[in-house]
């Protein structure tokens, strides 16, 4: 028993994290920065945080993940990064031949008081940034909110320093897909295209997190959305912002500075959702649902019928990043089932409204927990207090899962010892159906295993 | 990142909460007892405690964690923001110590304040609070301390046995499957065995100047290197214990005639092949390069992060001509010179592995993310049968690569 010291009992801890259900700021900027092409994402602080930062985007995504670092020495933390970033933005130009550098900060560089703005310019006066070449930045502070602040900061930074309004309106939708896996950017775009919308997403790391082996280390895979379109992101007629946590204040921004009307969406995550997003997509090209997505949602709804009767009222505890699980929490309703624990260690107001409207008046024991102490040592004294048949998380729910004895589904980030998760999607209907295939495969293999001789049985 | 393999010890990362989050066993350091170590635990520090200072918040966390857990010793890793604003923590971790009673010890760890290397040098700071406070008695004369293996998939069991089998006690395995009072009575071995020259050479030093005790640098990966520690720490003590060297010649006989006809399969499957070896410290590397040589391979390139100048003239003398020898590299680099050389083998970290996976090239992790033992005789064996596995892998016909292959 890994987890042998946690009581069911609920202390006061204020001063302590264990087990956190979130990281850090910068890892989400750098993620999202891999979603334009031709970017090099760079950490200005001290080297060790890129290099966590990219074993663990690469542990999760089993790709290369590169990204410069100012590596700060005792000089810098004492007079400043100014020097180290002026070098490496020379030097990553020189070598890396990028289109973009998108810096994050890090609590270092932050607390010391490094202004990226004047830096940046001070680049650009020097000529250290060549022509037709961008250097973007945002802060994201490891002290405040989590790995989600992180990635909607930077999705936010890149509007700020790229979007612009010609005045000449485009016949196009901007689509912020939020921090998803490179194969839900994917299928986002498929169904925008059939139903009509002339999309522009991003970030997008399709193709950059999901590359295909052909031999050769593309240092700049082919995906990732071009800095033109996002230029033009500002002359769309109108942004779907999916998921408020990770992609509204890109949202908001790009209707700030170039009158882009926006709308907020959760997350495409189950058939209610999903079912929302498509309205809006049909909203905006006026054009009827092709019946093969009518056809998807067919398929889903025959599917959820086939299994609710393993389903019903099944206690599930879940945790992760807001947006994920409020969609989540929404799909386990309409499958019948009971999100009684939902806990997020990511900081942020709407949190608890939202997860109250995804489960309506189903489930009216759940508790919902967020921010600080909202660990994964929390969550297990939850469901030593009162247990669940399932849970729903990132990798680090396995020590629970086996100390508890628990079926365990995995789904969000990260997933550090499976492979698989960044290239099938969990959004739309499809991606409903295979989420749900998870959990009754779960819930049907513990059943199996700990069945008796005389009533383990060939149809279930 | 080299104490947290110290079983019984509480390890409380001092920062925001990312850096415990990215440290959170990730490393695979076994433990045959306690799991302590596993758990991650930090201060998670926030936007008012960098203004306010975080000392308080430690001696609090500290406190409960130690109530809650009883550990032996505690262990404070200060982070970068610690350094910056300030804090006290060796105050914090003096008060602690004297009210709970146990060692509570600061780890000056700051990520600005240098390199790895330098994070090796504070964990042997904190280890040297700790050794000499236990007592020796009962030491056998014919003793050794085991210095720089973290027990990754078991790889301490599997060197202790050896040593054992050869009448030499360990007293301490740091760190390794560590525990806190072996540690404190680490002083009374007689010899201390280094292995990781980057992590551990400080202790190793500290102690054969401030206690006499003198150490011997070792490397457990390959035939021939684990052979040769054996042989050098039975030779040390030829005089204090007959028979050592025989009984040492046996060991290394019987452990090479269970293991040497399925390394010579591999070998005839291998031969020929090139390797590419690009791992953390040199003194590594150059085991590596024995091991392959041993299967056969050819090591066309070799490099290392954190190297010293001499041990890139010890490697271009022990690589053959013509192979790269590059310094703390770039994945660019890397990649250019894997394709170039036509290599079938990259051995590297983490960071590396869908590098090679990319262009096609089979891959063996020989850092943390090993999960067979890799050191002693039958780490050997494993690491034939790893090697093989990846490099005959029928995925690599499917690549471009390998379709050229299959043509010419």
């Amino acid at each position: 028993m890994l987890l042998r010291h946690t009581t069911a009992d609920v202390m006061e801890r204020s001063a302590l994290t264990i087990n956190p259900a979130k990281t850090c700021q910068p890892i989400g900027a750098l993620y999202a920065a891999l979603g334009v092409h031709n970017c090099l994402p760079h950490s200005h602080g001290s080297q060790g945080c890129c290099a966590y930062h990219r074993s663990t985007l690469t542990r999760h995504y089993k790709e290369p993940v590169m990204a410069g670092s100012s590596s700060f020495t005792e000089g810098s933390a004492v007079f400043g990064g100014q020097a180290n970033l002026l070098q490496a933005i020379t030097n990553m130009f020189a070598m890396y031949n990028p289109d973009i550098i998108a810096v994050h900060t890090t609590c270092l560089s932050e607390t010391i008081g490094d202004d990226l703005v004047q830096i940046i310019s001070k680049a650009r006066e020097e000529g250290k940034v060549p022509p037709g070449k961008h250097v973007i930045h945002a802060n994201t502070p490891s002290y405040i909110g989590s790995h989600v602040t992180g990635f909607s900061n930077m999705v936010k930074g890149i509007v700020t320093y790229l979007a612009e309004n010609s005045g000449r309106k485009r016949n196009q939708v901007n689509i912020i897909p939020g921090w998803v896996e490179p194969s839900d950017m994917r299928e986002v775009r498929r169904l925008s295209r059939a139903m009509g919308v002339n999309c522009n997403i991003f970030p997008d790391t399709s193709d950059v997190m999901d590359a295909p082996q052909t031999g050769r280390h593309e240092f700049y895979p082919r995906g990732g959305a071009p800095i033109e379109e996002i230029r033009h992101s500002g002359d769309s007629r109108s942004t779907l912002a999916l998921g408020p946590t990770a992609s509204e204040a890109a949202a908001l921004k790009l209707e700030e500075k170039c009158e882009v009307r926006s709308e907020v969406l959760e997350l495409p995550i189950g058939l209610v959702a999903t079912d929302r997003f498509i309205n809006a997509l049909r909203h905006r090209s006026g054009i009827r649902v092709p019946g093969f997505i009518t056809d998807e949602r067919g398929r889903l709804v025959d599917m959820i019928a086939d299994m609710h009767q393993y389903f019903y009222r099944k206690r599930v505890a879940l945790f992760g990043d807001p947006d994920q699980l409020v969609s989540l929490t929404e799909f386990l309703v309409t499958l019948d089932m009971r999100p009684v624990y939902i806990v997020t260690g990511t900081p942020g107001k709407r949190f608890e409204t939202r997860i109250r409207e995804a489960l309506g008046d189903s489930v009216p024991e759940a508790q919902i927990r967020q921010g600080p102490q909202a660990d994964m040592f929390l969550l297990h004294q939850m469901i030593k207090k009162e247990g669940v048949d399932l849970l729903i998380g990132n990798t680090y729910g396995k020590y629970i899962a086996r100390d508890e004895d628990i079926p365990f589904v995995r789904f969000g980030f990260p997933i550090l010892d499976r492979v698989g998760h960044s290239y099938f999607p969990t959004v739309a209907y499809m991606g409903a159906m295979r989420l749900a295939e998870k959990i009754l495969s779960a819930v049907m293999d513990r059943q199996d295993r700990n069945a008796p001789e005389e009533s383990f049985e060939l149809t279930m | 990142m080299v104490l947290y393999p110290i079983a019984d010890a509480l390890h409380l990362v001092h920062g925001p909460l990312g850096c415990a989050a990215y440290t959170w066993d990730i490393r695979g350091a076994l433990s045959s007892g306690p799991q302590l170590h596993r758990l991650s635990f930090s201060t998670d520090l926030r936007e008012m405690d960098v203004i306010q200072g975080g000392e308080k918040k430690l001696a609090k966390a500290l406190c409960q964690l130690i109530d809650l857990h009883h550990p032996k010793a505690a262990f404070v890793y200060s982070t970068c923001i610690v350094g910056v604003i300030g804090d006290d923590v060796e105050a914090v971790c003096r008060q602690v110590s004297a009210l709970k009673g146990i060692p509570v010890l600061p780890v000056h760890s700051e990520g600005f304040k240098g390199t790895k290397r330098d994070g090796y040098r504070a964990a042997c700071e904190a280890l040297l609070q700790l050794v000499g406070t236990g007592s020796t008695e009962g030491i056998s004369p014919v003793s050794v301390n085991i210095l720089g293996d973290f027990n990754l998939a078991g790889e301490v069991w599997i060197i202790r046995d050896y040593f054992e089998k050869m009448g030499i006690e360990v007293v301490a395995t740091i760190t390794g499957d560590g525990r806190v009072d072996d540690i404190r009575r680490a002083h009374g071995a007689a010899l201390n065995l280094v292995q990781c020259s980057g992590s551990m050479m400080h202790l190793a030093k500290q102690l054969q100047e401030k206690r006499g005790i003198p150490f011997k640098r070792v490397s457990y990966f390959g035939i021939e290197d684990m052979a040769q520690a054996l042989y050098d720490t039975a030779g040390f003590f030829a005089d204090k214990s007959p028979g050592i060297v025989g009984r040492t010649a046996a060991l290394v006989s019987q452990e090479l005639s269970t293991i040497m006809p399925q390394i010579a399969q591999y070998r005839r499957k291998l031969e020929g092949r090139k390797a590419a070896v690009y791992v953390g410290g040199a003194f590594k590397a150059f085991s590596l390069v024995r091991a392959l040589r041993q299967l056969g391979m050819d090591t066309v390139m070799v490099g290392s992060q954190t190297g010293l100048r001499e041990d890139y003239e010890e490697l271009r003398e022990l690589c053959d001509e013509g192979t790269i020898i590059v310094d703390d590299s770039n994945p660019l680099e890397l990649s250019s010179f894997l394709q170039e050389k036509r290599v079938d083998l990259f051995i590297g970290g983490v960071k590396e592995r869908p590098i090679a996976y990319k262009l096609g090239v089979g891959f063996c992790d020989h850092n943390h993310e090993r999960k067979e033992p890799l050191a002693g005789f039958t780490g050997m064996l494993n690491f034939a049968r790893e090697v093989y596995n990846t490099v005959a892998s029928p995925v690599w016909r499917l690549t471009p690569r390998g379709a050229m292959r299959d043509r010419s």
